[in-house]
């Protein structure tokens, strides 16, 4: 082995090609679907083709009897065999936590919810097998609708009635209503916030094996945070110690939030491998994937905003119904209130800010995090009110944001919904927007096509976000059961190359790369000499896993840390190795020397090999060369920047082609600039389709109407055009990486710029506003309504 | 059952399938060759895209006995003596991937459109890889990495079709 000692140049910062792209452009990529183990069965599952029901018998005697059926099990059988219901990771003052069994137990409650499991010796024959489970429904009448939820005759919970799950607002009423009762204007607006399929392209799977000489449970799943699944799994529904149970999340395939959660599925394939001696393998086909993914938005609001006549925003009020869905998603409670209500100050200083929730319960896919989780809908409901706001007063949607935009001396600030934006400087993001839009040209274009029959549109979106939810004390006095720091351990070994096991998860996120980057970085060695090791319980000491931007923030702090601690140990050892005193060694690429004497050196690797030859170490310090460190900061990071979307509508057909989109974002220190690019684009790819195409729709009787990927539009290539990005950077004063989180600006920002842009140009049609997904034929009607037709 | 005889990435298989195996999960399942991936049930999403006596199909629509005597690529066939492809250095270069699990389908689609239209325009580009769907990069990077592989192969005079 070949110690690494040559001085690598400054890697963070750099766009360093990925490290784990060789496996995946070859094929050889390893997902839980990839896998497989002697002796290995499937799983089928028999769902609910209702969205309300009774269960009244359930016959599996033709299924048990097919050949090569190993086992059917109900819900009944799997809760006299003491395995319990999905728990709420998340709870609220009088919330409604309705006990939600992994098999239905007396009712269905979605389309799609699991009745029964088959396993048989290959996935066909348990297919054919759940076809032959015979199940006695008596369908009920369906709630489907979020914004009637409230008022429907149907209760869907014993527990819960008006299918509330729960009541709750944040800010002070008091000054709300003191403004509007005085405010020279109100402008008011309802807003639906279209559910949404997060539709990773891998599907999710599980596959568990138990071995009975180690009494271990060993689970692959497409998940973002295994130890976060083993808890949950381990502790509250199955029963297993830790050290007896590990999740394995290998190669996943994109998440987007959807792989947050804990599933019944992969309770099920866990429970029936020890059960029946078994491997048991479960991929979910692209149709149940849209039935039984936890699903995103789907919000009902009505926005009130009190403005001065100079168009300064007096207070906002709103009052919101969340759907969601048939049951509590593990962390459903958390997105629209935690992560949705405090965002509502946006970039902007309000004095007063007052936001109710009502959470329903619904016949539908229960709803959770999907990609901005909240924050989105925070952002496309302020970014929109401004826009509507700038109308209403005649001004420009520029101007309006430039007159109420948070000082950048203003920071820390503190907003009237409880968070405290950590660092901002507005202005100089919607600056370079301008600049790369040219906005005087844009509007010149506009006006002109106005005068030949064209409509263009510029819509912006100056949003903020808030990444890497902490410090742990405080998400726990607001209702989280977990805490959420992250963990990592950097392990040197003798001759100077690096493990470390990170809690972050990587499903596209590059942190092969980026984790990487930071080590040879404060280390000055090759990133070939480091490797991250991530996914897997059975290595990993612990970690919450990746999700809501927080693992350059977080997983790579801890890693960070750890490289403190690391540092710190060998400068002594190098010092000793020097015979010089601790505080006159200095490191610098690599190499550890005397301040003032670059000659009197010790590379790396000489140090670490001293460190665990103990031959010569100072004295009381002990041989061995790693460290652990759980980072729980101080605060969120709030990310914010500008984006400005170009459209034009076709009159004729109401077809919205993109024109331009530039995004300029401010994420904090940025650790690879092609990687945080990526993100953004792919984040501004699916705002923009919430926008334009995506929706999920249910019939009111509960029944999905768009649930597989002939008729749900996810966008294609040919649908979307190339972004102009751009970034300034305000580091984040709460960690010492600088960072802020690049994930979801992109989702976040881009769905309102686009809704935006369509309502400018339809502005000669005096349209205000229309619900998304603003859709040909919706843009049409509108054209066309207002102007009596063609 | 029905007895098949395939060369898959040049190597010649005999195989007895259930006539309703899919030709996509004859790869995975008896050929081990789990880079084509299966992304929908309705032949939307791509990623199980192969070449077929070097025209693309999507191995989830193609039954495995409809294969019988023909010729399939592979993501895992494209490079060849340690060389990869220039589409999968383009898409490495490009950073035309996040997660990865469309990317075997998207490689394999650009080397037929390719094969079809070395000089794609932006826009030709986008319409050939219609029929893939990725879901974390937007498309911006894969587009780039088409016309760099394309830009590349033709300065190298490299024949775009594999077999």
């Amino acid at each position: 082995m070949t110690a690494p000692t040559t001085p690598a140049p400054s890697l963070f910062g750099a766009s360093i090609k990925r490290r784990e792209d060789p496996r995946f452009i070859t094929g050889k990529g390893r997902f839980t679907d990839d896998v497989v183990m002697p002796g290995m069965t499937h799983a089928a599952f028999v769902r609910s083709p209702h969205a309300f029901a009774i269960i009244r018998s359930i016959d599996t005697s033709r299924a048990s009897a097919l050949p090569g059926v190993r086992a059917v099990f109900t819900g009944e059988q799997l809760a006299a065999a003491g395995v319990n219901g999905l728990p709420a990771g998340w709870l609220l003052p009088d919330i409604k936590v309705p006990y939600r069994p992994v098999l239905s137990v007396g009712h269905a409650r979605h389309v799609g919810e699991a009745v029964a499991v088959v396993i048989a010796d290959s996935a066909a024959v348990a297919r054919d097998a759940a076809e032959l489970v015979d199940v006695d429904y008596e369908p009920l009448v369906a709630v489907a609708d979020t914004a009637t939820a409230l008022s429907h005759p149907t209760q869907i919970h014993d527990i819960a009635p008006d299918n509330r799950c729960f009541h709750w607002s944040i800010g002070d009423a008091a000054p709300v209503d003191a403004a509007f009762a005085s405010a020279p204007h109100v402008v008011r607006q309802r807003f639906v916030n279209n559910r949404l399929a997060a539709m990773a392209m891998e599907p999710r799977a599980s596959l568990a094996s138990y071995d009975v000489a180690g009494d271990e449970l060993t689970l692959y799943v497409t998940s973002q945070n295994p130890h976060v699944h083993r808890l949950i799994m381990g502790a509250f529904v199955l029963g297993l110690a830790e050290h007896r149970f590990r999740v394995i999340a290998p190669d996943v395939g994109g998440g987007f939030g959807s792989k947050i959660f804990i599933y019944p599925e992969e309770v099920v394939v866990a429970w029936a491998a020890k059960k029946i001696g078994r491997p048991v393998k479960w991929t979910a086909t692209r149709s149940e994937s849209f039935l039984t993914d936890a699903q995103g938005r789907d919000h009902v609001s009505e926005a009130e905003m009190a403005l001065s006549n100079d168009g300064k925003v007096l207070a906002l009020r709103v009052k919101t119904i969340a759907n969601v869905g048939s049951g509590l998603s593990l962390f459903a409670p958390a997105v629209p209130t935690y992560l949705y209500a405090t965002l509502l100050s946006g970039a902007y200083a309000i004095p007063a800010i007052h936001c109710e929730v009502d959470a329903v319960f619904t016949n539908t896919t229960p709803v959770d995090a999907y990609r901005g989780a909240g924050r989105p809908e925070a952002c496309y409901l302020i970014e929109r009110m401004m826009d509507l706001s700038a109308k209403h007063l005649g001004m420009s949607p520029v101007d309006i944001r430039r007159l109420n935009f948070i000082p950048a001396h203003a920071f820390p600030y503190q907003t009237p919904v409880a968070l405290c934006y950590d660092s901002g400087n507005y202005e100089p993001a919607l600056d370079m927007a301008l600049t790369k839009a040219d906005y005087a040209s844009l509007l010149q274009r506009q006006a002109e096509g106005r005068a030949n029959g064209r409509y263009i549109g510029i819509g912006f979106s100056t949003y903020i976000e808030a990444c890497s939810i902490a410090p742990s004390q405080v998400v726990g006095a607001l209702g989280s059961q977990a805490g959420l720091y992250e963990s990592a351990h950097v392990r040197v070994h003798p001759t100077g190359s690096v493990t470390v096991y990170t809690g972050s998860h990587s499903h596209g996120q590059g942190h092969e790369t980026t984790f990487a980057q930071i080590v040879a970085d404060q280390l000055g060695i090759p990133m070939d000499a480091v490797d991250i090791v991530h996914g897997d319980t059975g290595k990993v000491q612990f970690g919450m896993g990746t999700y809501g931007s927080r693992s350059g923030a977080l997983g790579g702090t801890s890693i960070y840390m750890s490289l403190q601690k690391i540092k710190d140990k060998a400068k002594k050892i190098a010092a000793h190795l020097l015979e010089a005193a601790e505080a006159d060694i200095e490191f610098e690429g690599g190499k550890f020397y005397v301040r003032g004497a670059p000659d009197r050196a010790k590379q790396f690797a000489d140090v670490t090999l001293a460190a665990y030859l103990g031959h010569n170490l100072p004295s009381g310090l002990e041989p061995g060369l790693e460290a652990t460190s759980f980072f729980d900061p101080s605060n969120f990071t709030f990310p914010f920047g500008t984006h400005i979307a170009v459209v034009e509508i076709e009159r004729s057909t109401g077809h919205v082609t993109l024109l331009n989109y530039i995004a300029v974002d401010d994420v904090g220190n940025v650790i690879n600039p092609m990687i945080v690019d990526g993100m953004v684009h792919g984040g501004i790819a699916q705002g923009v389709a919430q926008a334009l195409w995506e929706s999920v729709h249910f019939a009111p009787d509960g029944q999905p109407l768009n649930a597989s990927l002939m008729e749900y539009a996810v966008p294609r290539a040919d649908q979307l055009i190339k972004y102009n990005t751009g970034r300034t950077v305000t580091p984040s004063p709460v960690n010492p990486l600088g960072v802020k989180g690049a994930g979801e600006t992109g989702t976040i920002a881009s769905t309102p710029a686009i809704a935006n842009a369509v309502m400018d140009a339809l502005s000669p049609f005096g349209v205000s506003h229309i619900d998304m997904p603003l859709t040909p034929s919706k843009l049409w009607t509108a054209m066309n309504g207002s102007t009596g037709g063609l | 059952m029905a007895q098949i005889t395939v060369t898959v990435n040049g190597t010649t298989e005999h195989h007895d399938v259930e006539p309703r195996t899919l030709l996509v999960h004859f790869l995975r399942e008896r050929l081990s060759l789990t880079g084509t991936h299966v992304g929908c049930d309705t032949s939307q999403c791509g990623a199980c895209t192969v070449l077929l006596d070097g025209a693309s199909v999507k191995s989830c629509t193609v039954l495995a006995v409809q294969a019988d005597g023909a010729s399939i690529t592979t993501i895992e066939g494209i490079a060849k003596d340690g060389q990869y492809h220039p589409l999968q250095t383009a898409f490495w270069e490009q950073h035309g991937l996040q997660c990865g699990f469309c990317t075997p389908g998207m490689i394999m689609s650009s080397i037929d459109l390719l094969r079809r239209n070395p000089s794609p325009s932006e826009a030709e580009i986008r319409a050939g890889l219609e029929g893939n769907i990725c879901r974390c990069t937007g498309y911006h990077n894969i587009v780039n990495a088409v016309a760099a592989a394309a830009e590349q192969m033709r300065a190298a005079a490299t024949p775009a079709h594999v077999n």
